[in-house]
């Protein structure tokens, strides 16, 4: 029987749930030792001077590192440590010592004199016309393609940009990126309704439950490292790239990850200082990150502040798509407003469409892909926009999105890409179903006592998959299959799951399938990053050229041995063996053994050209092991692969106290082939999940006179609780395969966040009677200003609250 | 001298096993002495590095703080008795179900577990200027950051502000005002006796305490009369997520009502002062009134009379307004 398609339990689990699982903090070392960091207390700063001399005469202190003394980068990237540092909590130093309690009290008493340096947290004050800088010589870095020039520079709006705003309107000055699609003029002139609203994206924390604590030392020369991270392979070639070493001198080993959500795409600069400081000091050091430092590390999705214009026919057909957005970029940038332009494209297909923007430092932490980067903003903020067209137009809510979704002949962004599939008219009317959108959407508005209900739909797109990886499998004399796997273990089964392409094509049942990942000591080959939910496309793609390359090997071999050509002999149950007699054949086992003999191509003394160096130094490795799969994915692509996912939500909004209950949540997916259910439907509700923090409490509150941060701690910034999950969440898989890839699975990771932002902001727009507050978070506070009539708590614009 | 958070700094910890050797131990120790009972706000300060006590005194092994007893006609309960329990013993949720609904909604299971109803009642406030670290009047200097025309104070106070902006984040505080609950404080000086309103200081009284507690005290038992026992209570505890958060606002009220008519009320709210707010005037005005929503109407109004908003937190005016209605109303919704 196939796995694909298939509910079963990933090699980890066991572990994990009998807490035998070591995560980055629970790995030990001989003679380990511990180290603390001093971080910034102000927003922009300058180190004048240390005196370190009191600390590191304590008994127990093993040593100091500063930042000169960690690999250094070029502006206007991030180093692990600083003498400049760039918002409150930016690691200035780090100390060791043979104990935590010692090593923090020596922190207590280091004396560091930092000289405060002007600071910005909002990006429109620093496009006042004498508006603060976050750096110092400008707000973003001008590195035009093909030039020498790379420099601060300011970028600033006029007196008259931001008078030209309406009352709280969002002012539109000079945009640093530009980018438009068809007539847009023509497209508003063809519209029979025009909304303009001005909106407010919080930023927002990653939160993992695991933070990003490191261990690190050397041994002979190479570096043996356990960061918390989402990648294995690729982390492991940045920490060596970092740290000028060759590849083969890091051994990264890291088989799981307490998540990531995309702030630790390939680790964390922070992993680099427990191996520097064991270096210098020549013990093993393990760094434990604290709940406290990593609100301010951990990385963050950026805010958008924007402007959105849109024309409708009278039909609900978008005509044209006018989106200006100003972009949060923290202390070192981000890009996420051209995703979200992207995705407003491809959900909406206008007619004609302009997307404006800006993208700015300011003196806040680091930005950083957070789970749909981009696109989980900008539904959120759009959809229920959508909504008062629909509720202008007298359109069902769920008809206007179908009205305007692509399709297999859709299109996105500037180039107006292709895409390899789209079957969001499929998912919109399943979820329909199971929601049971006909009978629920009549309940809106409804009251019961106080509760007044509300109905909501969010479609959410996010990219879902790369190519061009390299699969490696190993066929051992136990005749067991080894999947090796570079990808790694953030929780979402894909190190098991995409395994299973090639068990498949092997015919082999799971429990012969042995996956081996986690360690790059163990041989693994070059891999996509465990982000942006490529791996599930990236790699059941790989592994299936793997498996290919396999089984024509072992059809080889079987011809070798049984005479007749290799298309004369098939795999399945273990054994490869002739079409026309079962017993013309030989097993798994005994065909790694002649693998082996026959050395060559078929136990990896030999392989194809054009593997990258890192699966070429594995397949070396491991060669003489067994038979050996090894293959580039070169499968054809035209167009990106994006995966849909569409929320319906059901809300009780409470008009007294102005508290949001969800009551109901149902997601469907256009994701291609299910490989796993189970894991399919964890990936969907848990991004829902995350959804419905971002819509309705998730908070990020800077103090803006002192530039500092309050929301720092679990129950001040307050992601969602299981209190504020609906009992049962429901969902659905369209389960159309993607036609351009082979198994036909398309990735899933991210989508499923804006669609629970969607719906929820959506279902509470419904709630108040399709007032759009156009704000996350939509907290009780905004929600009951606006139920009472009273003044907002926060000024149309304002952002950190 | 550089800061460092989240890391508890070395202390000696006692463990006494009786009040007087804890009572002992806190005069002993004065000022650099720290009563412990569940820690679920001790930890805090302690990881925070803020508060530095060098004589940790946990009160988990005196046995005669912990449990629930019936006496006369109500009840007494250890200090040290934890949320769980308190929210969970049948002579409570029988007869005074308007306590055990406010310590059920406490925190989190996880808290409730280890958290104590006496230090649910004797916690610091959660301003979070204050518990950053910063020297404000309630840490001991001249100025409330709080209340800067810049501040984030959202969750801060809208009656009671005296220098101070912040308010009590107690859940059980209100319910035993309401059901006119006596706290029983021990110190080397012996045993008192105080009304649960009186037990809460405002900054007008001592800036840097939320209680009556001063050094070398300890809150031992909590008794609550009969006097309410089975009254209509309404509980209800308004936060931005349902689980592990502070109330905004939080309104207790216990009603006896005879034909309709409000013969007794008591009504106290909290997330809006810096100390729990017994309504004194919402009393008298319902008492002899029909229940009905021109009553509740009018003491919704009554209510916020004389609140004064900062920057960000203007909703809580009908947030309060709101509660107390629903509080005073027959039928909660």
């Amino acid at each position: 029987m196939a796995t694909i398609g298939q509910d079963i339990a990933p090699p980890d689990l066991v572990a994990k749930v009998t807490g035998r699982a070591k995560f980055a903090e629970d790995f030990r070392a001989e003679g380990m030792v511990f180290a603390k960091l001093l971080l910034s207390p102000m927003p922009h700063a300058r180190v004048r001077r240390v005196d370190a001399s009191e600390a590191l005469a304590m008994p127990g202190v093993l040593g100091i590192l500063r930042a000169e003394e960690v690999p250094q980068v070029d502006a206007p990237r991030e180093a692990c440590l600083t003498d400049e540092p760039l918002y409150e909590g930016e690691p200035v130093l780090a100390i060791a010592a043979v104990d935590e309690t010692t090593a923090a009290d020596a922190i207590d008493r280091i004396k560091v004199d930092f000289e405060p340096l002007p600071f910005v947290l909002d990006p429109l004050e620093s496009l006042r016309p004498n508006g603060p800088d976050a750096r110092i010589g400008g707000n973003y870095f001008f590195r035009p393609r093909g030039s020498d020039i790379a420099e601060f520079r300011s970028h600033k709006w006029t007196d008259a940009d931001f008078a030209a705003a309406g009352e709280g309107q969002m002012p539109m000055g000079e945009p640093r990126t530009e980018w438009s699609v068809g007539d847009l003029d023509a497209g508003f002139d063809q519209a029979d309704l025009v909304l303009d609203e001005t909106i407010v994206h919080q930023t927002l924390s990653h939160h993992p439950m695991e933070p990003r604590s490191c261990m690190a030392y050397w041994q002979n020369g190479k570096l043996y490292i356990h960061p918390s991270t989402q990648s294995t392979a690729r982390t492991a070639v940045g920490i060596a790239r970092s740290m000028d070493l060759d590849p083969d001198d890091v051994v990264l080993i890291g088989p799981y990850c307490g998540g990531g959500f995309g702030s630790k795409i390939s680790g964390s600069p922070t992993m680099l200082i427990p191996a520097v400081m064991s270096r210098k000091i020549g013990r093993p050091v393990m760094m434990r990150i604290n709940r406290y430092e990593e609100t301010y590390i951990g990385r963050s999705r950026p805010g958008f502040q924007a402007r959105v214009k849109i024309g409708f026919r009278n039909d609900g057909r978008v005509t044209a798509l006018d989106l200006y957005i100003v972009e949060d970029g923290g202390a070192y940038g981000s890009g996420d407003f051209n995703t979200a332009g992207t995705v407003a494209s491809l959900s909406y297909q206008p007619l004609a469409m302009r997307l404006r923007g800006v993208s700015l430092y300011t003196n806040t932490p680091p930005r950083s892909a957070q789970r749909g980067p981009g696109g989980a903003q900008i539904v959120g903020m759009l959809e229920p926009i959508i909504d008062k067209a629909a509720r202008q137009l007298g359109i069902d809510r769920v008809a206007i999105r179908e009205l305007n979704a692509p399709d297999n002949n859709g299109w996105l962004g500037p180039q107006q890409g292709r895409l390899t599939s789209a079957y969001v008219r499929e998912a919109l009317a399943m979820g329909k179903e199971i929601f049971g959108w006909e009978e629920k959407s009549r309940l809106s508005g409804q009251r019961n006592g106080t509760k007044a209900i509300g109905v909501g739909v969010g479609l959410s797109p996010f990219v879902g998959g790369s190519t061009g990886y390299d699969g490696l499998v190993v066929i051992r004399p136990d005749g067991k299959l080894y999947v090796h796997q570079g990808i790694g273990n953030l929780g979402t089964h894909s190190m098991a799951d995409t395994a299973r392409a090639a068990a498949d094509v092997l015919g082999l049942p799971w429990d012969r399938v042995e996956v081996v990942w986690g360690d790059t000591s163990k041989h693994l080959p070059w891999s996509s990053n465990q982000s942006g939910s490529q791996t599930i496309h990236a790699h059941t793609r790989a592994n299936h050229a793997a498996g290919i390359d396999a089984r024509r090997k072992l059809q080889q071999i079987a011809a070798l041995d049984w005479g007749g050509s290799p298309g004369d002999y098939v795999v399945g149950g273990g054994r490869v063996y002739h079409r026309s007699n079962r017993n013309q054949g030989m097993t798994f086992g005994r065909a790694a053994r002649r693998a082996i003999q026959l050395r060559g191509k078929f136990s990896g003394y030999e392989m194809d050209d054009d593997l990258n160096a890192m699966t070429v130094a594995s397949v070396q490795a491991l060669a003489g092991q067994g038979l050996i799969g090894a293959a580039k994915d070169n499968y054809g692509r035209e167009g990106s692969t994006w995966t849909f996912v569409v929320g319906f939500a059901l809300v009780e909004l409470d008009v007294e106290t102005g508290q949001v209950d969800i009551k109901e949540y149902t997601a469907v997916a256009d994701c291609g082939t299910v490989i796993h259910p189970r894991s399919l439907a964890a990936q969907i509700h848990g991004g829902g999940v995350q959804g419905f923090g971002i819509a309705r409490s998730q908070r990020w509150v800077y103090d803006p006179q002192w530039g500092v941060a309050f929301a720092k701690r679990f129950y001040t910034a307050r992601p969602p609780g299981i209190l504020d999950v609906p009992l049962e969440m429901k969902w659905g898989a369209v389960g159309i395969p993607d036609p351009q890839t082979p198994v036909g699975a398309k990735g899933i990771g991210e989508p499923p966040v804006g669609a629970g932002s969607a719906a929820i902001t959506s279902a509470i727009a419904d709630a108040l009677g399709g007032q759009c507050l156009c704000r996350t978070p939509l907290t009780l506070d905004v929600i009951l200003a606006a139920l009472e009539g009273r003044e907002q708590p926060y000024g149309p614009l304002e952002t950190h609250v | 001298m550089a800061v460092i958070r989240d890391m508890i700094p070395a202390f000696d910890l006692f463990q006494p096993t009786s009040i007087e050797d804890a009572i002992d131990l806190l005069d002993q120790y004065g000022d650099d002495s720290w009563v412990f009972a569940g820690g679920m706000d001790s930890f805090d300060w302690m990881k925070d590095r803020i508060k530095r006590p060098t004589a940790v005194v946990d009160l988990g092994n005196i046995p005669e703080l912990k449990g629930i007893t019936s006496s006369d006609d109500g009840l007494e309960i250890g200090a040290m008795t934890t949320l769980t329990e308190v929210a969970s013993n049948s002579d409570v949720t029988s007869r005074f179900g308007l306590l055990s609904q406010a310590a059920g909604l406490v925190a989190t299971p996880q808290i409730r577990n280890q958290g104590t109803l006496g230090g649910n009642l004797s916690q610091d406030t959660r301003c979070w200027y204050y518990r950053a670290g910063w020297p404000c009047y309630r840490a001991g200097g001249n100025i409330c950051y709080a209340s800067a025309p810049l501040a984030m104070n959202r969750e801060h106070c809208i009656f009671g502000a005296d220098r101070c902006v912040a308010v009590n984040p107690s859940d059980t505080a209100t319910a035993l005002i309401a059901l006119d609950a006596k706290m029983v404080v021990h110190s080397s000086k012996g045993e008192r006796e105080v009304d649960a309103e009186d037990y809460f200081i405002g900054p007008g009284i001592d800036i840097t305490r939320m209680t009556v507690l001063e050094t070398g005290d300890i809150l031992t038992t909590i008794r609550i009369p009969g006097t309410w026992a089975g009254a209509q209570f309404y509980f209800e505890k308004v936060e931005d997520r349902k689980s592990w958060d502070f109330a905004l606002v939080s309104v207790a009220s216990a009603l006896v009502v005879n034909n309709g008519r409000i013969e007794r009320a008591r009504i106290a709210v909290n997330g809006v002062a810096p100390y729990p707010m017994r309504l004194d005037a919402v009393e008298a005005a319902v008492t002899g009134k029909p229940q009905n929503e021109e009553t509740a109407e009018a003491a919704g109004d009554i209510a916020i009379r004389g609140a004064s908003p900062l920057r960000h937190n203007d909703y809580k005016l009908p947030l309060m307004k709101n509660l107390v209605r629903r509080a005073l109303r027959e039928q909660a919704p």
